[in-house]
C-alpha cells in the first residue's frame, strides 16, 4: 500500500468512540479495515489461481497425448473389383464410405446422414439410402430427395495410385449444393 | 376384429390424427367464450367429471386389452422402451382430469359464491408436517421404490450389441422424452427444430402466466378466470409435446415411414415421400423455368412469406380477429405473446406443408445452413 494513502486515512478519527467490545477485537486479533481488505484479496487471489489452475488442467485433457483416429486414406482395390450399377457396402463398416460404380465412372459417398449424422440403409430394392433415424432418403448418387436432410451426401476424393489401385482420401470432401462434384477428383472415370 | 383394427390404423394416419385432434381440442379446452359455449352445448364438460373417468379408462383398458390380442399392436406396446409411454397415457389422462375436475368445481363455487375448496382457513386447516406430511411422503417412498423394483426386475432393459457408428438401428429413436423433438426434426433444420422451436415453446409455455396478469384465479385451480392461458398451456403440452411423442413411439417404424399401431412393421414398406422447396414449386412448377442461380432471387418468395408470416399476420390480427385481446394486453404484452403462438403454431403448419404437398422447405439455403 503507498505510504501516502495510509498518512491521509491516519489522521481521521471516528466521531464517537467504537463500542468497546469491537475496539477490544480490534486490539487482540489485530484485523483493521485496512489489513481485511488485504486478505480479502490475497484469498481471492489464490481462489482464482486454484479454479484457474484447475480448468487449465482441465484443458490439458483436449488435447491427448495420444489420438486414436482412423486412417482418412485408404486404398479401395482395383476398378474392376467394382461392379457398374451397384453400390458396394464392403468399405462401410470400416471406413465409414460407401463406393458406387456408374457406367462412366466411380465415386465415394460418404455414410454420414446430411441431417444429423446417422448412417443410413442402402434399400436394394428401392434403389435408394434410406435414414433410420429421421427418414431422409438419398439416390444412388447422393442426391437427398425424401425426409428433412437439406443436402445432398458429401464425396470423397477419389484417385487412382500408381499402381492402379483406388485411393480415397476422406479428408478431402465434396459437396454437391457448393458446385464441387464437377471437381475431377471427386469422381473417378474408368 | 380385422375390420376394427383397418379402422384404428386409418384413424392414426397422421393427417387424420392430428386434424382431429385439432379440431377437438379447443372444444376440449374453450380458449374463449364462443368456444365454451360449444364446450357446453356439446355436452364436453362432462368428460371432467367423475363417470367420464371411469368410463375413458375402462374405454382405454379394454382397448389395450384387445389390442394385445395382435402380434403387431404387442411387439410395439410391450417392448420395454414403450411401455412407460402406455402408462404416459394413463397418467396424462388422470392427472389431466383430476386438475380439470377441481376447476369445474371451484368455478361452480365461485359461481354460487362460496369459498374455493383450496381456501385456507387459519389456523383450523393447519396440519403438521410430522407426521401428517413426512408419513405419507414415506409411505409414497417406500410403495414406489417396491414398484420400480418389480418393474426392472420384470422387464429387462432391451441391451443390444455394442454401438457402432456405421450401422444405426432402424429405427432409430431417441428416448422417449425427447421422441416429440424426432418427430420435430422431421420437418425443420436441425438448428430450428433442436434448439430454436423446442426453446422457444419451452419459455412460451412458462412465460404465459405472465402474458395473463388477471389476478383473479390465482392460487387455486379454476378455468373460468383462465381459459386462454389454460388453453394455450394444454396446447402445447398435450398437442406439441405428449401427442407427438405418442406419435413417435407407437406410430414411427421401420426407415422412420408411419405405420398403424396394428400395422406390420415391414421395413420395405414403400412411400412416395419426395420432397419439393418452394423454390422449386414455384419457379419448376408454376412458372416452368429453372431454378434461378441467384440465392436471393431463388428464395425471395419463402423470405416474403416468412417475413409476412411473422411482421403482418401479427398486427393484422390485433386489428381483426384478436382486437379484444391486444385492446386488454397492450402492445408490449400482446407482440410477445402473439410472435410465441405463431412461432409454435409452424410447427403443425409444417407438419400439414410436408403431408399434403411434401413440401420440404420454406427457405431453403443449404448453401449457408439456413433451412426454414
Amino acid at each position: 500500500m503507498p505510504d501516502a494513502n495510509k498518512k491521509k486515512t491516519a489522521t481521521i478519527k471516528p466521531v464517537s468512540p467504537p463500542p468497546a467490545a469491537l475496539s477490544q477485537a480490534d486490539d487482540n486479533t489485530q484485523v483493521t479495515r485496512r489489513s481485511f481488505f488485504s486478505w480479502l484479496s490475497l484469498g481471492w487471489l489464490a481462489f482464482v489461481a486454484a479454479t484457474g489452475g484447475f480448468f487449465t488442467m482441465m484443458l490439458r485433457f483436449f488435447f491427448p497425448n495420444v489420438l486414436f483416429e482412423p486412417v482418412q486414406t485408404f486404398r479401395a482395390g482395383y476398378p474392376e473389383d467394382y461392379e457398374a450399377g451397384e453400390v458396394d457396402l464392403r468399405w462401410k463398416a470400416k471406413y465409414a464410405t460407401w463406393i458406387i460404380r456408374n457406367d462412366e465412372g466411380i465415386y465415394a459417398l460418404s455414410t454420414t446422414c446430411t441431417h444429423l449424422g446417422c448412417t443410413p440403409n442402402w434399400l436394394v430394392a428401392e434403389q435408394k439410402f434410406k435414414c433410420p433415424c429421421h427418414g431422409s432418403g438419398f439416390r444412388k448418387t447422393g442426391i437427398n430427395f425424401e425426409g428433412p436432410a437439406p443436402r445432398p451426401l458429401e464425396r470423397f476424393r477419389i484417385v487412382l495410385a500408381d499402381d492402379g489401385q483406388i485411393v480415397i482420401d476422406k479428408t478431402k470432401k465434396y459437396q454437391q449444393e457448393k458446385g464441387q462434384w464437377g471437381d475431377p477428383e471427386a469422381f473417378l472415370k474408368v | 376384429m380385422e375390420g376394427f383394427k383397418h379402422l384404428i390404423d386409418s384413424l392414426t394416419k397422421p393427417t387424420i390424427l392430428v386434424t382431429f385432434t385439432f379440431i377437438i381440442f379447443f372444444f376440449l379446452f374453450p380458449p374463449s367464450d364462443w368456444f365454451d359455449k360449444w364446450h357446453r352445448r356439446l355436452r364436453f364438460n362432462a368428460l371432467w367429471g367423475k363417470k367420464a373417468l371411469l368410463i375413458i379408462n375402462v374405454l382405454l383398458v379394454a382397448f389395450f386389452i384387445f389390442g394385445l390380442g395382435d402380434p403387431d399392436f404387442r411387439a410395439i406396446v410391450l417392448k420395454p422402451d414403450n411401455v412407460p409411454i402406455s402408462g404416459l397415457i394413463f397418467l396424462v389422462f388422470f392427472f389431466t382430469w383430476l386438475s380439470m375436475n377441481q376447476a369445474y368445481k371451484n368455478d361452480e363455487l365461485v359461481e354460487a359464491g362460496k369459498p374455493v375448496d383450496e381456501h385456507y382457513d387459519a389456523p383450523n386447516d393447519k396440519v403438521l408436517v410430522w407426521p401428517d406430511l413426512v408419513y405419507v411422503e414415506f409411505i409414497c417412498l417406500i410403495l414406489f421404490s417396491a414398484f420400480m423394483m418389480v418393474w426392472s426386475i420384470g422387464l429387462a432393459a432391451p441391451l443390444e450389441e455394442p454401438a457402432n457408428p456405421s450401422e444405426s438401428p432402424n429405427p432409430s429413436k431417441a428416448p422417449w422424452y425427447f421422441l416429440g423433438l424426432q418427430e420435430m426434426l422431421v420437418y425443420f433444420d436441425p438448428w430450428m427444430a433442436g434448439v430454436v422451436l423446442p426453446s422457444l415453446i419451452i419459455v412460451g409455455l412458462m412465460a404465459i402466466p405472465y402474458m395473463d396478469n388477471n389476478p383473479e384465479g390465482s392460487g387455486y385451480y379454476s378455468y373460468k378466470d383462465r381459459k386462454l392461458s389454460i388453453a394455450m398451456f394444454m396446447f402445447g403440452w398435450l398437442v406439441l409435446w405428449v401427442l407427438l411423442i405418442v406419435i413417435g413411439t407407437f406410430l414411427r417404424g421401420p426407415n422412420w415411414n408411419f405405420f398403424g399401431p396394428f400395422e406390420y412393421w415391414d421395413s420395405h414398406k414403400l412411400e412416395a415421400l419426395t420432397n419439393v422447396n418452394l423454390s422449386e414449386f414455384i419457379y419448376v412448377k408454376l412458372f416452368n423455368t429453372g431454378l434461378p442461380g441467384n440465392i436471393l432471387l431463388r428464395e425471395i418468395w419463402g423470405l416474403l412469406i416468412i417475413l409476412g408470416y411473422f411482421m403482418i399476420l401479427p398486427p393484422l390480427l390485433a386489428k381483426t380477429w384478436l382486437k379484444d385481446m391486444y385492446l386488454k394486453m397492450g402492445v408490449a404484452r400482446y407482440s410477445v405473446f402473439i410472435v410465441l403462438i405463431i412461432t409454435a403454431l409452424t410447427l403443425p403448419i409444417k407438419m400439414y406443408l410436408r403431408w399434403m404437398f411434401n413440401l420440404k422447405y420454406i427457405i431453403a439455403i443449404p448453401e449457408y445452413f439456413f433451412n426454414f
